[in-house]
C-alpha cells in the first residue's frame, strides 16, 4: 500500500473544480433516523438511529473503505450520499461546492459525478431489459442521443471486460453473478461520475470471480481517475482495497484512519474484535472463543454512553454513561489515525487511558504474528 | 392480541362508512327525479316543493347524506316505493332466510372440501384428484344460475324428486328446516349455493395439505414411525386456521351472490328482494338490501379475522 | 492501491462459452407455451368463438330477432331450425351467434377498461406510497367490503338497463381487484436496486414509471386481468339474467337464459344452450389465463 498522501491525480482533470487539494466529497454531520409507527393511530414511537451525525471526507483518487457489521448503517449511509433518501440533517459538499444548496451543485450535478454500484447483482438489473439498454439508460436521461448512448453502452461493455458483441443483447439472467456486477459497473460508469460508492459491490461473488474484479475495479480507478468509497463487512476485501478506513457501528463512527495504521495498531476494541474474528490461515492461530459476543444491540434504543459498552471487554462506569468523542474528523490529517473510546483519550476517566505524552497501547497485534 | 382486536375493530368503522356512502350514492346515480317517481304527474309544483323540502331533497348532498346515515343509524331504512312498508323489516325478514341457507351450503362445502381436497393431495394424479382440477375449473367457470336452471331441468322436472321453486305451502313463515317437506325446497338452492365455494375450497385445501405434506416436520414425523393417519389429522389440523378464514370469506361471497340462485329458484331471500326491487325499480329497498348485505359482509369478515387471530399463533400482530 | 497486474483488462472465463441464442421474455413464455397443449386448444377454442361472434352476421342463418309463433319451441335437430327455437319462434343457432357478441363485449372491454383504470391507480399508489397509497387503496377497501356480485347488481340496478350502464357497472367492480394486483407488484418492483439506479441517474419519475416499472408490473397485472374475463363474462351474464343487461329483442346468453327458463318444462335441453355456451367460454378463458401464469412464471 502507498502512502495516503500521495493519492493526488498525477494528470489534473478538466472536471476539477476544487484543485487537488480540495476533498471529493466532505460529509458533515448527516442524520437519518427512520421513525417506528405503531399503535392504533400509527403514532410514532420510536426512531431507529440508522445513520446519526456522520462525517469524513474522501480526497480525490482515493479509497475509503466502510466496514462495519450488517445493520450498522453502511447502506444508508450509502442511499444517503446518492440523496436516494432523505436525510434528516447534515451537508455534502462536493468538490468544494455545497450539494442541493441555492449556490452550489445541483441535484443533477451531483448524480453526474456520483454513482453506486449496487450489492445485489439479481434486482440492481431491471429483468426486462437487455444489459445494454440498462446501461445505455443513464445518458439518456441525461440528453445523450439514443445512438449515441448506445455506442457508449457498448464500449464501456468493452472496458469492463465484456464482450458487446455477444453480451448486449442479454438479459440479466443470462448472466453469471461476476458478469452481472460487470455490467453494473459499467452502469455507474455511463455517466462518467467521478466517485464511486461500492456498496457491497463484490459481497455475493465466489472467490475467484471476486479477485477479478476487485482487479477490474483498481484498474478502471486509475484509468478513469476515480475516487471510490468501498464499503464492505469484509476486511479482507476492505484491506486489499482501501487507503483509509472507516469503520462504523450502531450509526456511528467509531474509528477512522489509514489502512495499515488500522489493521496493524486498532484503537478502538470494537475494531480490535472485528480483526480478532477473521479466520486465519494457519491452524495453530485460530480463535478459541468467538472475540464479539452476541448481536448488536437495536439501534432504536442503542446503549447510553458508549454504544459499544455492552459488548466491550474493557467497559468501566465512564463507558457507561459518557458517550466518547471521536475528535473533528474533517479538520484532522488523511494520516491522522482517529478512535471513539475513552481509553485512547487523556483524561477520560478510564483508567487505560494514556498519560497525556504517550502513545496509545495497541490493543490487538493482527499484523505482527 | 386484544391490541390486535381493537385496531381490527376500529378499522371497521371508516370501511362500514364507506359502505353507507357508496350505498347512499346508489341513490344518487339512480336516473330521474325520486320524488317525481312518487307523486302523480299532475302535482302542483308547490307541491313537489313541499315534499322536497320535506324529504330534505332541496340540501346540499352532503347534509342529505348526514340526515340519511342518521336516519339509518336509528333503524330506519326508508319506505318501500311498491308497497310503502318499511324497508327495514322486509329486508330484515328476507336476510334471515338468505342467511340460512347461505350457512349450509358453506359448511356443507368446507365438510365436502375437506375430504376431497385431502384425498387429491394424497393421491396425487389420482381418479379423485383429476376429479377435483375438473371440478375446480368447472366451479369458477360455471354460471350458478345456469346451474340452478339444469339442477330444475333435472331434478324436478325429469326426475320429479324436488320441487322446483318457492319455499313451499306455508312460505317462510311456518318453514321447519327440520321437517323433510319443508326442508326439500332448500336442497337444490343449498347445492347450487354450495358448488362454487366448494371447488375453490377444495382446490386451496389440495394445495395447503400437499404443501404441508412436503415439510421437514412431516418427514420428521413419518421418520418417527407416526401413521399415515395420524400425519394426516396433523396437516388437517395445520391447515384449518386457513381454512375456517377461507370459510368466513366464502360465506361472505354467498351472502352477497346468492341474488341470482334465489331468483331462479323464487327463494324469498335478500336475492329475491333484489330481483324484486330491480324489476320495479324500488330504489330505497335495493338501497336498504345492498346495505344490510354489504354491513354483513364487512361484518364476517371481522368475526373471520378475530377468529383467526385466536386461532393461529403465527399471527403475532401488535 | 499497488499490486494490480498491469497488461490487459481482466476478462470473465465463462465468455469462453458458446454463444446461446439469446431469447426475449416473451419469446421464453411462447416457448413453453407451446408444449401447453391444453391451453393451446383452448386459445383455439377461443379464437373460433371469436371468429363466430364476429361474422355473426354472415353465419348466421336467420334474422336473429323475427318471432314466428307457429314455429315456437322447436326441439334441437329440427330440420328447419338446427339448433331449436326459442319460446317466441326465434331460430336459437342464429340467436346464440349472435348473442356471443355481446358476451365476448361484455367479457373483455370491461377488463381493458378496468386495467387500464385501476392498474394506473395500483402503479401510483405502489410507486409513491405514504399518503397516496393511502389514500388510494383505503378506497379500493371500501369496494372490497362488497361481494362482486353484490356490487355489480347495486350500480347496474341504480344506474337501469342497457349496455352502457353494463359496461360501467362491471368496470367499476373490476378496478378494485387490478389496483390491488398492480399496486402489490409496483411496491415489490420499486424496492428493487434497479429503480434505485435510475433514480441515481437523474431519471424523472415519469421515465423510471414507463420504462423500468411499467414493463415489469405490465405481465402480473395482464396476466391477472385475463382471469377477470371469465369473471366479467358471467357478472355481465348474470345481470341480463336480472334484466340488467341488453334490452328485449336483442339476443344475449345472460337474457336468453332468462326468457327460456319458463320452457324448461317443454325444451329443456333448448332451455340449457345459452348457460352451456357461457360455460364454454369461461372454461376457455379460465384455462388460458391459467396456462399464461405459468408460461409467464419465468425467473426474469
Amino acid at each position: 500500500m502507498t502512502d495516503v498522501i500521495e493519492t493526488a491525480p498525477t494528470s489534473p482533470d478538466p472536471r476539477d473544480r476544487g484543485g487537488p487539494a480540495q476533498p471529493m466529497l466532505i460529509v458533515e454531520n448527516i442524520k437519518k433516523y427512520f421513525p417506528i409507527r405503531a399503535g392504533l393511530l400509527n403514532k410514532k414511537v420510536a426512531e431507529v438511529k440508522a445513520v446519526d451525525d456522520i462525517s469524513f471526507y474522501v480526497l480525490k483518487g482515493e479509497t475509503l473503505g466502510i466496514v462495519g457489521e450488517s445493520g450498522c448503517g453502511k447502506s444508508t449511509l450509502a442511499r444517503l450520499l446518492m440523496y436516494l433518501i432523505e436525510k434528516d440533517e447534515g451537508h455534502l459538499v462536493l468538490d468544494g461546492d455545497p450539494v442541493g444548496e441555492k449556490t452550489g451543485t445541483s441535484l443533477d450535478g451531483l448524480r453526474r459525478s456520483l454513482q453506486m454500484v449496487f450489492q445485489d447483482s439479481y434486482s440492481s438489473l431491471n429483468p426486462r431489459l437487455p444489459i445494454e439498454a440498462s446501461i445505455a439508460y443513464g445518458p439518456k436521461v441525461q440528453g445523450t442521443r439514443e445512438k449515441a448512448a448506445k455506442e457508449q453502452a457498448r464500449a464501456l461493455l468493452e472496458k469492463v471486460g465484456l464482450k458487446a458483441e455477444r453480451f448486449g443483447q442479454r438479459y440479466p439472467h443470462e448472466l453469471s453473478g461476476g458478469q452481472k456486477q460487470r455490467v453494473n459497473i459499467a452502469r455507474a460508469l455511463a455517466l462518467d461520475p467521478r466517485l464511486l460508492i461500492l456498496d457491497e459491490a463484490v459481497s455475493a461473488l465466489d472467490k475467484s470471480v471476486e479477485a477479478q474484479v476487485l482487479n477490474l475495479l483498481g484498474d478502471l480507478k486509475e484509468q478513469l481517475n476515480l475516487t471510490y468509497i468501498f464499503i464492505s463487512h469484509d476486511l479482507h476485501v476492505v484491506k486489499y482495497i482501501s487507503d483509509r478506513v472507516l469503520v462504523m457501528y450502531l450509526g456511528q463512527v467509531v474509528e477512522i484512519g489509514p489502512v495499515d495504521d488500522i489493521y496493524s495498531n486498532p484503537m478502538h476494541p470494537y475494531t480490535a474484535a472485528l480483526l480478532a474474528c477473521q479466520l486465519s490461515m494457519d491452524p495453530d492461530e485460530r480463535v478459541e472463543s468467538a472475540p464479539l459476543a452476541g448481536d448488536p444491540p437495536n439501534p432504536v434504543n442503542p446503549p447510553s454512553g458508549c454504544r459499544f459498552h455492552t459488548r466491550c471487554p474493557y467497559v468501566e462506569d465512564v463507558c457507561m454513561s459518557k458517550m466518547p468523542s471521536l475528535g473533528d474528523t474533517l479538520r484532522a490529517d488523511p494520516g491522522e489515525h482517529l478512535a471513539a473510546c475513552h481509553m485512547v483519550h487523556a483524561g477520560s476517566g478510564h483508567s487505560k487511558a494514556p498519560n497525556p505524552d504517550s502513545r496509545p497501547l495497541p490493543l490487538w497485534q493482527g499484523e505482527t504474528r | 392480541m386484544w391490541m390486535y382486536a381493537l385496531r381490527r375493530l376500529i378499522l371497521t368503522i371508516p370501511i362500514l362508512l364507506g359502505v353507507t356512502i357508496i350505498c347512499f350514492a346508489l341513490v344518487q346515480i339512480a336516473p330521474g327525479d325520486p320524488i317525481t317517481s312518487l307523486v302523480r304527474p299532475d302535482t302542483p309544483p308547490e307541491q313537489i316543493a313541499m315534499l322536497r323540502a320535506y324529504y330534505g331533497l332541496d340540501q346540499p348532498v352532503v347534509v342529505q347524506y348526514f340526515m340519511w346515515l342518521w336516519r339509518v343509524l336509528q333503524g330506519n331504512f326508508g319506505t318501500s316505493i311498491a308497497n310503502n312498508a318499511p324497508v327495514a323489516a322486509e329486508v330484515m325478514r328476507a336476510f334471515a332466510n338468505t342467511i340460512v341457507i347461505a350457512l349450509i351450503s358453506v359448511v356443507l362445502a368446507f365438510i365436502v372440501s375437506l375430504i376431497l381436497g385431502t384425498i387429491a393431495a394424497l393421491r396425487q394424479g389420482g381418479i379423485v384428484d383429476r376429479l377435483v382440477t375438473a371440478l375446480a375449473v368447472f366451479g369458477i367457470s360455471v354460471p350458478t344460475f345456469w346451474l340452478a336452471v339444469v339442477l330444475v331441468i333435472f331434478f324436478a322436472v325429469n326426475l320429479n324428486w324436488l320441487p322446483a321453486t318457492g319455499m313451499g305451502s306455508g312460505g317462510s313463515d311456518t318453514f321447519n328446516y327440520f321437517d323433510w317437506n319443508d326442508f326439500k325446497f332448500a336442497v337444490m338452492p343449498i347445492i347450487a349455493l354450495a358448488l362454487p365455494p366448494l371447488a375453490i375450497m377444495t382446490r386451496t385445501t389440495r394445495a395447503s395439505i400437499s404443501e404441508i405434506l412436503n415439510q421437514d416436520f412431516i418427514q420428521t414425523l413419518r421418520a418417527k414411525g407416526l401413521s399415515e393417519f395420524a400425519i394426516i389429522t396433523h396437516a388437517i389440523r395445520n391447515i384449518m386456521p386457513s381454512a375456517v378464514a377461507m370459510l368466513g370469506l366464502q360465506l361472505g361471497y354467498l351472502i352477497g351472490g346468492s341474488v341470482l340462485v334465489e331468483t331462479v329458484f323464487t327463494w324469498p331471500g335478500t336475492g329475491a328482494l333484489l330481483n324484486k326491487a330491480i324489476l320495479t325499480r324500488d330504489i330505497p329497498l335495493l338501497q336498504g338490501t345492498i346495505l344490510v348485505l354489504a354491513g354483513a359482509f364487512v361484518l364476517i369478515n371481522l368475526v373471520v379475522d378475530l377468529a383467526q387471530s385466536l386461532v393461529d399463533p403465527r399471527i403475532k400482530r401488535t | 492501491m499497488t499490486d494490480i497486474p498491469a497488461g490487459s483488462f481482466p476478462t470473465d472465463k465463462t465468455q469462453a462459452a458458446p454463444a446461446t441464442k439469446v431469447r426475449g421474455y416473451w419469446g421464453s413464455v411462447w416457448n413453453r407455451l407451446r408444449y401447453d397443449y391444453v391451453t393451446l386448444f383452448c386459445l383455439g377454442l377461443i379464437t373460433v368463438i371469436v371468429l363466430l361472434a364476429v361474422f355473426a352476421p354472415w353465419l348466421s342463418p336467420m334474422d336473429p330477432e323475427r318471432s314466428s309463433m307457429a314455429n315456437r319451441l322447436r326441439p334441437i335437430g329440427h330440420a328447419k331450425f338446427t339448433l331449436g327455437t326459442d319460446e317466441q319462434g326465434r331460430d336459437m343457432l342464429s340467436r346464440l351467434l349472435w348473442g356471443g357478441r355481446v358476451s365476448l363485449l361484455m367479457g373483455i372491454v370491461p377488463v381493458i377498461f378496468a386495467t387500464l383504470i385501476g392498474g394506473t391507480f395500483g402503479i401510483i399508489a405502489g410507486y409513491y406510497g405514504g399518503k397516496v397509497n393511502m389514500v388510494i387503496m383505503r378506497t379500493m377497501d371500501v369496494f372490497f367490503a362488497f361481494p362482486s356480485v353484490l356490487l355489480a347488481v347495486a350500480i347496474a340496478g341504480s344506474l337501469g338497463g342497457g349496455i352502457g350502464n353494463q359496461m360501467i357497472t362491471l368496470t367499476v367492480v373490476l378496478i378494485p381487484p387490478i389496483c390491488r394486483v398492480a399496486e402489490t407488484a409496483t411496491a415489490q418492483v420499486r424496492s428493487l436496486d434497479f429503480v434505485d439506479a435510475a433514480r441515481a441517474s437523474g431519471a424523472s419519475t415519469y421515465s423510471i414509471l414507463t420504462n423500468h416499472v411499467l414493463i415489469n408490473v405490465l405481465s402480473p397485472v395482464l396476466v391477472y386481468s385475463s382471469t377477470l374475463v371469465s369473471i366479467s363474462i358471467i357478472l355481465a351474464s348474470g345481470l341480463s339474467f336480472l334484466g340488467l343487461g341488453v334490452s328485449p329483442p336483442t339476443a344475449d346468453w345472460g337474457l336468453m337464459l332468462s326468457t327460456l327458463r319458463q320452457s324448461i318444462y317443454v325444451q329443456p335441453l333448448v332451455a340449457a344452450l345459452p348457460g352451456l355456451c357461457i360455460l364454454v367460454t369461461s372454461i376457455a378463458f379460465n384455462l388460458v389465463s391459467d396456462g399464461l401464469r405459468q408460461a409467464m412464471d419465468v425467473k426474469a
